[in-house]
């Protein structure tokens, strides 16, 4: 009857694989919710839907609570017939012990075990089915969500906090539906119940019982508290050295090739010891909670043990009383600790709903039109009508910016730094809307054409490929839904890549790794523009830029564009002055801003930001001469 | 893990200290139900309550004495295995900076940091848990049995036979739950992969219009996990009730057997009693020890990922004293590459073949190819990141593996592809080379790396915060910021591996003609893919394939080197035709 466990996790919870989540104490204070009222709800109506399954598994979980509540006392009639009978042979007395009656006690308790276990399986089981389609489907609406949220919400939230809201706070969520629901739940009724056994045991053992309580209540506190500090500054001393470690490891070229590794090992060895010194008393803190409420148990558990002896002495209560209490006093401690821990769990999941809800009412992107153009097959005229844009109300972009290109013209898109291009794919495919002014493809306003057929219309080629993990046969295919094997082939050997794919061990079967580290920069690029040959778009996108691609691919890649943009519109983010020069528009533009446009002629007359960046080009071959 | 075992050394004595101490704690616990039987054989049924405060007290005294063993064993314990995970860390750390680019390729940045933090922890969590419950648990569990002997041995058969039973049904739970947690951890990762993929894809997605297709893959990855997860859930949640119900029906056993051993005066009440309870600490030591089953893998694995980083020894070493050419006054920056053949492990061909040239201080070397000719891997081997498979490379005619490494890379100026600076300031990551060097010296080389204007600008000059990456910077500061760090070494070979690719065509020029005023007697290669940035050098190495294709200045190449004019046409197209 002495149940410990030291390392601070419940037997149900360790069992239950998660190790580590359910600690007794947390170790980091717990995150809370800004409106647990409006979450609470929230949650509710995730719930609602399952009430019938949870309100049987409320009813079993009370019910196997109650059975388990009523087992010592059981038990402990049988040990009162015993010791009666033995007392009363002591006592000289030819007693025979009713083994009838103690065979009919135990049969009962063999029945209220074998029910109140299954009640506690069939609970977890019915928990565990409902939880895993709620969590499902939360996990399924915010996923989908994030295909209706505008990009502004994506250039607004780094990919990680994203991450964690669709992987982390979900699995919280659902480990505490799981758990800590049935648990409080449980925890609730053995209190109550317990509480009532005890006082109709002995009034006067049960206020010895509780007297340790407050003790209790207050280790858990005073101790949880000071190991939470430690554990947060721990916490703050590891992410120091893991920005070291990523540091160094990430530059390993750059602490190398300067000769700097001792100076690193010296670094991190400060970081480290100061870790170790954090991180012993921690542990060694949040070690001792559960030992200390142990030992106060054990003195209370000590007096009850006197006081219901002496209890027994005078015949104040029979000695199968005594046993049952004992069982009791530690039924009833166990729920009144957990339940500042259940309460910490339970605050951090409305944390982490909260912060999916958040997500969840996050704008969507707003809704096509009825009347919305749903087939259109535009012969690529495209106009910028007096469009104003900033990314904030402080910061303009662009002020009504006029640009009139026909179906077919080049567009160059020419600055410093190339941060001109996000803007325009964002614009021209309404990933963000404009602040005014329209923007027409054959004269229609892109706001009156559905979303999906705008975007269809446009191919991007641009330097920051982007392939997912799969053969290089579905990332060309990504284009056009359905394609078949000659058409990929066909639109590899339009953009040259069917060389190069044919070397590779796996040929069009070959996967492509998570970062795509398995083929080149160039490679990549190829299969980008395989991608859009494929999807035979009407407008175009492209970068020309190609500095980490040599020479030859190069070549590939030029060749391949200038096939792909033969007939179409197409906005080119330019780095040859062939490619400028020949460009029927050409957009100056600096951190995001169009600064001038024209032709060549027209903005090496005008002398500005583009003569300025045209002469430099020029010059800095020239410059190189006399130094060299 | 057997030999991760050995850095547990220094607390032999903490180890040996706690493991008596939790012994104490066990016998303690072990000791309160004898105690209590005791209370109820002599105390209760003599109806002597001086006797029954005695005990009390007694049971008092034990339980003191065992929580003091246990907060001392914790307190050892702490530190043993806070000591050890330091130690490993510092270890594991180390060893990883001893590593050359090819062992460090191998692992990768992400698994490196991994198993320096992560897999550490793990293991820590691991000791921590061995010290406290893996002694704990057995010593309870045989304690538990042989004081039951000693009370009845009879009834004790029902705890020795119900142990086996135990066991099995942990293990049989387990043995099914282990396998599917692995399936499960890997259906997570597949979860995470799809989410990130459609974060940083989100642009395509929407272009392509497949935002269908995209949910439908996650859905499906979802409902992988979702119903394996339930699986999990169900069958390892059957693991306490199952246990609960084998202990209570051992208890019942144990009084009815009990009842009629003690109708036949065999056996006291007392004693029954006491081992009921002695029965529950054999359950909780037995839910203590099922945990062993789930953390033992995780720990096996972490260690055995620990060891392969102990057990990759770097290619790349110091020469071996006696080996060592003698100590170098000043090496001047004649650098020659005779014959240099290298190979990246496992690849079928070298990635340079035959390459031989020579260049002395004071004159340009520049290096042109396309991207998998070899360019950076040239520089790496004249770093002995790598190295050669085959030939040899030599400063001042001493060849670089009998120079101590040090040595060789304190000569060279490195400015890398892709820039990397550290957290820290400014003058942090300037200085970054050369530790002592002046404000003068500093702002110099800001100044020809023309950053200085920029740094003037910032809030706090050269003591401005530098964030991890670099990520306040741009592109272009970054590599100005690297090329400053380069500069400021004053070494006698300079490298600049496309270290100019994020500078627009004005500054490239700036810095260019004043690294060359600035360097004038150092040797310098430049790499680069533009026949702009190399037309100018005294010698061009035209690389192809891994093989020189040419060598000369530009003039020559241009006459007889079609690879050259290759190149230079290509790129003319946009140049100087314009």
């Amino acid at each position: 009857m002495n149940k410990k466990y030291d390392q601070g996790d419940s037997p149900r919870q360790a069992m239950h694989g998660r190790v580590g989540r359910g600690r007794m104490f947390m170790a980091t204070p717990p995150q809370k919710a800004k409106n647990i009222k409006k979450t609470f709800l929230h949650l509710l109506h995730y719930l609602g839907p399952h009430s019938f399954p949870l309100l049987i598994v409320f009813a079993i979980s009370i019910c196997g609570t109650i059975f388990n509540i009523l087992a010592p006392k059981i038990l402990g009639s049988a040990t009162t017939i015993l010791f009666e009978g033995v007392m009363k042979r002591l006592g000289g007395l030819p007693a025979v012990i009713d083994f009838n009656r103690i065979g009919q006690i135990l049969l009962l308790l063999v029945f209220i075990y074998l029910f109140s276990e299954a009640f506690s399986y069939l609970g977890q089981f019915i928990m565990a089915g409902v939880v895993q389609k709620i969590v499902f489907r939360m996990r399924e609406e915010t996923y989908a969500k994030l295909s209706h949220l505008p990009l502004k919400f994506f250039d607004g939230h780094t990919h990680g906090e994203i991450l964690s809201r669709v992987i982390n706070d979900m699995d919280l969520i659902g480990s505490t539906l799981d758990q800590s629901l049935t648990h409080l739940i449980s925890a609730i009724v053995t209190v109550s119940g317990v509480l009532v056994m005890m006082l109709l045991i002995s009034p006067i053992m049960t206020l010895v019982a509780l007297v340790t309580l407050p003790l209790s209540y207050l280790v858990t506190a005073k101790i949880a508290g000071y190991s939470q500090k430690r554990f947060a500054e721990q916490q703050r001393v590891l992410g120091r050295l893991n920005g070291h470690i990523e540091e160094t490891y990430g530059g390993h070229i750059i602490v190398k090739s300067f000769g700097n590794e001792d100076k690193a090992i010296r670094h991190f060895k400060k970081i480290n010891d100061k870790l170790y010194d954090t991180n012993w008393r921690a542990q060694f803190v949040s070690g001792i909670i559960m030992p200390l409420l142990g030992f106060i148990n054990n003195i209370s558990y000590v007096l009850i043990c006197i006081i219901g002896a002496v209890f027994v002495v005078q015949g104040k209560i029979v000695i199968g009383d005594l046993q049952a209490f004992i069982q009791y006093s530690k039924n009833f401690r166990e729920p009144i600790v957990q339940f500042a821990n259940i309460a910490n769990i339970i605050q951090s999941t409305l944390a982490a709903a909260e912060r999916v809800f958040e997500l969840l009412d996050e704008e969507e992107e707003r809704t096509d039109d009825e009347q919305s153009l749903v087939e259109f097959a535009p012969r690529g005229d495209i106009s910028f009508q007096k469009v104003t844009f900033g990314y904030s109300a402080e910061t303009t972009l662009m002020k009504d910016l006029d640009i009139c290109i026909e179906a077919g013209q080049t567009v160059a898109v020419v600055g410093p730094t190339g941060a001109g291009k996000t803007t325009l794919v964002n614009l021209l495919m309404r990933f963000y809307e404009i602040d005014g002014g329209k923007i027409t493809i054959d004269g229609v306003d892109i706001r009156h054409i559905e979303r999906g057929t705008l975007r269809s219309l446009f191919g991007m080629v641009l330097q920051d490929t982007w392939l997912f993990q799969g053969t290089i046969r579905d990332n060309i295919a990504y284009g056009k839904e359905g394609a078949t094997d000659e058409e990929i082939k066909r639109a590899a050997g339009a953009a040259h890549a069917d060389h190069f794919i044919g070397t590779l061990p796996g040929g069009y079967n070959t996967i492509l790794n998570e970062e795509a580290s398995n083929i080149s920069q160039g490679q990549k690029q190829l299969i980008t523009i395989a991608r859009a040959i494929l999807a035979d778009p009407a407008i175009l996108i492209l970068d020309e830029a190609t500095s980490s691609v040599d020479t030859r691919t190069e070549l590939l890649i030029q060749k391949a564009m200038a096939r792909l943009m033969k007939g179409r519109t197409s906005f080119v983010i330019a780095h040859r002055l062939s490619t400028i020069r020949d460009a029927d528009i050409i957009l100056v533009m600096d951190e995001g801003a169009v600064v001038e446009k024209g032709t060549n002629s027209e903005l090496l007359s005008l002398d500005g930001f583009y003569a300025a960046l045209y002469q430099s080009r020029f010059d800095a071959g020239g410059s190189y001469h006399e130094a060299g | 893990m057997i030999k991760l075992l050995r850095f547990l050394k220094p607390f032999k004595i903490h180890l040996a200290a706690s493991f008596i101490l939790v012994v104490i704690r066990a016998l303690a616990e072990l000791y309160l139900p004898s105690l209590s039987a005791d209370m109820v054989n002599i105390g209760i049924i003599n109806g002597d309550i001086g006797y029954i405060k005695l005990i009390g007290l007694r049971m008092l005294l034990i339980t003191a004495t065992g929580i003091c063993a246990f907060i001392l064993a914790g307190y050892l314990s702490s530190r043993a295995a806070a000591g050890l995970a330091r130690h490993l860390r510092q270890e594991v750390f180390a060893h990883v900076e001893s590593f050359s680019l090819r062992e460090f390729d191998r692992f990768g940045t992400a698994s490196l940091v991994n198993r320096t933090t992560n897999d550490i922890t793990h293991l820590q969590n691991f000791v921590i848990f061995a010290l406290r419950m893996m002694v704990m648990a057995p010593i309870l569990t045989v304690g538990c049995l042989i004081l039951a002997y000693v009370r009845d041995a009879m009834l004790t058969l029902i705890l020795v036979a119900v142990t086996p039973i135990l066991f099995a049904a942990i293990k049989l739970i387990i043995g099914k739950g282990l396998p599917l947690f692995r399936t499960l951890q890997s259906r997570l990762d597949r979860l995470n992969l799809i989410v990130r993929e459609g974060l940083m894809g989100v642009r395509v997605i929407r272009a392509f219009n497949r935002d269908a297709y995209e949910n439908k893959r996650f859905k499906e990855a979802n409902f992988e996990y979702a119903s394996l997860g339930l699986r999990v859930n169900r069958i390892m949640g059957a693991m306490t009730p199952l246990i609960t119900l084998i202990m209570n029906l051992t208890i019942i056993a144990i009084v009815w057997f009990g009842g009629i051993r003690i109708d036949n005066g065999l056996v006291n009440v007392g004693d029954l009693l006491a081992l009921i309870q002695y029965a529950m600490q054999v359950m909780f030591s037995f839910i203590a020890i099922s945990r062993i089953f789930l953390i033992i893998p995780r720990a096996t694995a972490s260690a055995w990922r620990i060891n392969e980083i102990f057990d990759t020894i770097p290619e790349i070493k110091d020469p071996p004293q006696q080996g060592r050419e003698q100590p170098i006054g000043n090496l001047e920056g004649y650098i020659e590459f005779r014959n240099v053949t290298f190979s990246y492990p496992e690849a079928e061909n070298p990635v340079l073949r035959n390459i031989s040239f020579r260049a002395v201080p004071g004159e340009t070397t520049a290096i042109i190819g396309s991207t998998g000719s070899g360019k950076s891997t040239l520089v790496h081997l004249m770093l002995r990141l790598y190295d050669v498979s085959s030939g040899s490379i030599t400063v001042d005619g001493v060849d670089i593996r009998q120079l101590p490494l040090q040595t060789l890379r304190r000569i060279i100026g490195f400015v890398p592809q892709r820039t990397l600076l550290f957290s820290g300031t400014v003058r942090d990551n300037i200085c970054y080379g050369r530790e002592d060097a002046s404000e003068k010296d500093i702002v110099r080389a800001a100044r020809v790396a023309q950053i200085a204007g920029f740094v003037a600008e910032m809030d706090n000059g050269y003591d401005s915060a530098i964030a991890q990456e670099g990520k306040n910077v741009s592109g272009g500061q970054k590599q100005r910021l690297a090329i400053a760090r380069a500069l400021l070494k004053k070494v006698p070979i300079y490298i600049f591996d496309d270290s100019f690719s994020a500078l627009d065509y004005a500054t490239e020029a700036r810095l260019r003609t004043a690294l060359l005023r600035e360097m004038a007697d150092s040797a310098i290669f430049i790499i680069s893919q533009r026949a702009s940035t190399v037309r100018n050098a005294d010698r061009i190495i035209v690389l192809d394939e891994g093989r020189i294709a040419g060598m000369g200045n530009h003039a020559e190449l241009m006459s007889a080197c079609h690879v050259y004019r290759e190149i230079v046409a290509s790129q003319q197209a946009g140049g100087e035709t314009a």
